[in-house]
């Protein structure tokens, strides 16, 4: 996916970077990223904790802090914003880039009422007058589908349901029509029916707002059901990308496959599921040569030597792994 | 599957208490109370699995802890092998307790972090007396291959283990006084999906082996599905189905059944749906509604199931519904039969 | 697996061994302190309540480095022996209460209802009054001396241990870990003191430590009122209670006592501090 390079559409990151410094040494949470999000497309990005999903995500939006340290390009409307001066990032934070948290009740602030919050966004970033800002928090408060809005409008965060909080967050990220929207696992913390309402409720809004979004999730299951490209990420890097429906059908690399074969599906009850053995590594003691090569069982003596580049493989795939073909090829595993 | 049950509920309930405000007194209204479990009834068969699945405030925690007594019921009764489980008293019910264990959610704080696991073992070794003294070592042996934790890991504290070794070490402690019941509550649900795909392995491994029988709690419904045998769905306190899994899955003959298939994320990107699985959002377990506990969010309401309670009634052999609508979800053919 | 295990484990094994720096120079200080209590004649270079007219109010000299007082005792002989009666102090007057107070905390944590109840109202009872006032009122019914002071503090002081035990104990019987052992089929009593106890007691065992350095400070004052250690025995109040009226004309006579009573205290303090840090529970 070619689209956004140099245009000013859409979000262009190459060679992102990110490292902390921490008592243990340094730590790669973040490595060597490329990844591109065209207009209105919802990228997933996957991967267990640890895997650097999470750290991404808050490395574009400029989010890392000491002892954190960014570097690399991610590229927006033909600006670095990795390079940018914290003043105009700010001006793009909120407005042009809005991010989503996994607990709103964290995010929001607990001692204003949610109204205020909503506007004080449109007062940073927009010349609404309080009438107008009034209007456009109802207004709001309406597309993300929050009942009773006018009331809702002065209550405060604890009186909102999990749901609804995380509805009036995506309110907030909303106010001044972002065109990129990043979700940092927006639904773990929600039940399974209000999961499904606020997933395609941002299915929704990407529509209607022509909007890109980057959901970051650890449930595979939620990427099958939102997204149009999806990247794996294993210890700090992208191990794996493609079409959604391409990676489901034939994941490339090991870890994908093992991914897929570890949640639980339709029809396979009381069958032992194809797990991955061991955990994932810590991200100050890296395995040599490829990170998963402890864990995989397509591992050979290349894997433990040397890293494998991320390949691309046609137009819209890309795989980490000497031997994906032989994962390719591997008994179907969906 | 014998047909007598080894555990029996028989409409359990049990209310928590909200602090009663000065307000309410003043106002002269009764106390608030919620009712975490309302009239609660089915049977656990020797060696299966049960699943109970719900999501938040649904009550399958309350209901856990109320099967292994860490609380008693206001009302009905927990039956255990025909003698009801509340009327043990101390060296009984610590009897019972070895014959029915659980397992916690929590892989960091269901475990003593100043203790190693071999002291962990070794207390569950010797207070119970399984084994004696001098064959206590080699056990702990046994029990960490049993779970698939390496020798060394005996000497080791809880905060060396990464999570889904530390519900193995949960599961090593329960297994030492060799239970016949174990109710695992929320198992997996604070691991990574590879590291789950573990411990369910296991689970279902050990269950062959030791011939357990398993009641597994969770809101995950794609792991419920996986691993048991019969499954309950409970709403607000209540079961609004109870069935053979394949039976449940299949054909949901609740609405909310239905509702929270739909809603699990599948691994199939090529069926999306773009309609809501069900809409609004669970009632306040404070203010209960007189009817169907799911009348506020079903699809398929009608004026009944507002201010009717509707009964968990047979649909099929060995699956209840509690829903007005009985051909709700039925097969085609046994619709025309009803018809 | 095992690989992974290990890897894990290596890390926080190797710190076992690196003890926080608080501990090492509290425990330098406390140590160093115990041996002078043991052993004060070793270090002391006079007798301490042996009185020299013939050097009366001498200022440090060689001779004697902090002075002499109004009847010619040599000041650091005295504020060495001193330690013998002041780290007693510190001991006799909060073991006791530790001890006592962890019990009833771990019982009252554990049992809550009514136990609680009771317990809360003899909290308040105890801290509507100031520590000091109480003690000097118990004192004074009993009469002067270390033992009544020890019975004075005791009876008061252990309400303080109780208090952090039971909140402490009342967090951690809600963990998992609790109801693990309750679900295990262990007594109560194998629950609070095998398991509850071990994670509850550490605030119990730091305010101990600072309890050990206000003991010495009541001591001092209670010396230094008359109503603990009696002249002419050797003891940090009493020594200051002397110098009361040498202030302008012999500042060392009060001075250095009480720079051994701060140096005492911080020894305490950091000791304190290190434990807090050495069993810091890492989950």
């Amino acid at each position: 996916m070619s689209a956004g390079i140099g245009t000013g559409l859409g979000l262009t990151v190459r060679g992102l970077t990110t490292l902390f410094d921490t008592p243990r040494g340094m730590a790669l949470a973040v490595a060597d990223v490329d990844l591109d999000v065209g207009p209105g497309e919802m990228v997933g990005l996957v991967g267990e904790s640890g895997s650097g999903k999470s750290v991404t995500l808050r490395s574009i939006m400029g989010l890392i802090q000491t002892p954190g340290h960014v570097t690399g390009k991610v590229e927006w409307g033909g600006r670095d914003l990795v390079a940018m001066p914290a003043e105009e990032l700010r001006r793009i934070r909120g407005s042009e880039i809005a991010m989503i948290f996994q607990e709103p009740m964290t995010a929001l602030n607990p001692v204003l009422p949610v109204g205020l919050q909503l506007e004080e966004n449109l007062v940073a970033h927009t010349r609404l007058n309080a009438r107008e800002r009034r209007a456009r928090a109802l207004e709001l408060m309406n597309i993300v589908g929050i009942p009773a809005a006018e009331r809702r409008l002065n209550e405060y965060p604890h009186q909102f349901s999990g749901g609804m909080r995380q509805r009036a967050m995506i309110a907030i990220a909303l106010a001044c029509s972002p065109k990129l929207l990043l979700a940092d696992e927006p639904t773990t913390a929600l039940d399974v029916t209000i999961q499904d309402q606020i997933l395609k409720l941002l299915l929704d809004l990407r529509d209607r707002l022509a909007m890109s979004v980057v959901l970051v999730t650890h449930d595979l299951g939620v990427i099958a059901g939102t997204c149009d490209r999806m990247a794996v990420m294993y210890a700090g890097r992208i191990v794996e990308m493609g079409t959604v429906i391409d990676v489901f059908r034939q994941p490339r690399h090991p870890y994908t496959r093992g991914l897929l074969g570890s949640v639980p599906r339709a029809g396979a009850v009381r069958t032992m599921l194809s797990s991955i053995e061991g955990t994932p590594p810590g991200l100050t003691d890296l395995p040599a040569g490829c990170a998963f090569h402890p864990r995989c069982s397509f591992a050979t003596d290349i894997c433990r030597q040397e890293r494998p580049p991320l390949q691309s493989l046609g137009a819209d795939r890309k795989v980490a792994c000497f031997h994906h073909d032989r994962v390719a090829a591997a008994e179907a595993i969906l | 599957m014998s047909a007598v049950p080894i555990i029996s509920v028989d409409g359990v309930s049990k209310q928590f208490g909200v602090s009663y405000s000065l307000m309410r007194r003043l106002a002269g209204e009764p106390p608030l109370a919620v009712h975490a479990l309302n009239n609660v009834s089915f049977e656990v068969h020797r060696g299966e699995t049960l699943g109970i699945v719900g999501e938040s405030g649904c009550g399958k925690s309350t209901l856990a802890r109320c099967l292994v007594r860490l609380l008693d019921p206001d009302g009905g009764a927990i039956r255990f092998e025909g003698r009801d489980i509340s009327t043990l008293r101390s060296a009984e019910r610590r009897a019972f307790n070895k014959r029915v264990q659980m397992i916690f959610q929590d892989p960091y704080g269901s475990l003593n972090p100043r203790m190693t696991v071999s002291q962990v073992l070794n207390e569950a070794l010797s207070v119970h007396r399984m084994r004696p003294k001098r064959d206590i070592p080699a056990r702990i042996i046994e029990l960490l291959d049993l779970v698939r934790l390496p020798h060394d890991a005996a000497s080791r504290h809880p905060h060396e283990f990464s999570g889904g070794q530390r519900q193995r070490i949960g599961i090593a402690r329960a297994l030492a006084v060799e239970p016949d019941v174990i109710v695992a509550d929320e198992l997996v649900s604070a691991l990574d999906v590879s590291v789950q795909a573990q411990v369910i392995n296991l689970l279902l491994r050990l269950q062959e082996e030791l011939h357990l029988t398993l009641i597994f709690v969770a809101h995950d419904l794609r792991l419920v599905r996986h691993i048991s045998h019969r499954v309950a769905v409970m709403y607000l306190g209540q079961i609004m189905e109870i069935g053979p899994s394949e039976g449940v899955f299949a054909s949901p003959r609740h609405p909310y059944s239905k509702a929270l298939l739909d809603a699990a994320p599948e691994l199939d990107p090529t069926h999306r749906s773009r309609v809501v699985a069900a809409r609004g959002e669970l009632p306040s377990p404070l203010n209960v509604p007189p009817g169907c506990p799911f009348a506020s969010r079903c699809p398929h309401v009608f004026d009944r199931c507002r201010v009717e309670r509707p009964a968990l009634t047979k649909r099929a052999p060995a699956h209840s519904a509690a829903c007005h609508l009985v051909d709700f979800g039925a097969m085609p053919s046994a619709l025309a039969d009803a018809v | 697996m095992s690989v992974a295990v290990e890897k894990i484990g290596l890390y926080p094994r190797f710190r076992r061994l690196a003890l926080p720096r608080t501990l090492i120079s509290g425990a330098i200080i406390i140590g160093v302190s115990l041996l002078i209590a043991f052993f004060p004649a070793l270090f002391a270079p006079y007798d301490p309540i042996a009185f020299d007219y013939k050097a009366l109010l001498k200022g440090p000299t060689l001779a004697h480095p902090f002075g002499t007082d109004s009847f010619g005792r040599d000041v650091l002989s005295r504020v060495i022996h001193a330690y013998t009666i002041d780290m007693q102090i510190a001991v006799f007057a909060t073991v006791g209460p530790f001890i006592f107070g962890t019990i009833v905390g771990a019982y009252v944590g554990y049992a809550g209802g009514l136990a609680e109840a009771i317990f809360g109202r003899v909290v308040d009872a105890v801290i509507t009054f100031p520590f000091l006032v109480l003690v000097i009122a118990i004192v004074s019914v009993l009469g002067p001396g270390l033992g009544n002071m020890y019975v004075a503090v005791g009876i008061v002081g252990w309400v303080f241990y109780a208090r952090l035990v039971a909140a402490e104990v009342k967090v951690q019987k809600r963990l998992d870990y609790a109801d693990a052992g309750r679900v295990m089929g262990y007594t109560p009593m194998r629950i609070v003191f095998r398991h509850l106890l071990p994670n509850a007691i550490t605030p119990a065992i730091v305010y101990w430590m600072t309890d050990m350095a206000l003991a010495i400070l009541l001591g001092s004052s209670l010396g230094y009122l008359g109503l603990g250690a009696q002249p002419p025995a050797a003891e940090w109040g009493v020594q200051i209670a002397d110098g009361k009226n040498f202030m302008s004309t012999a500042w060392w006579i009060s001075v250095f006592p009480g720079i051994a009573i701060v140096i005492t205290g911080l020894g305490f303090s950091l000791l304190g501090d290190g434990l807090a840090q050495l069993m810091r529970v890492r989950r």
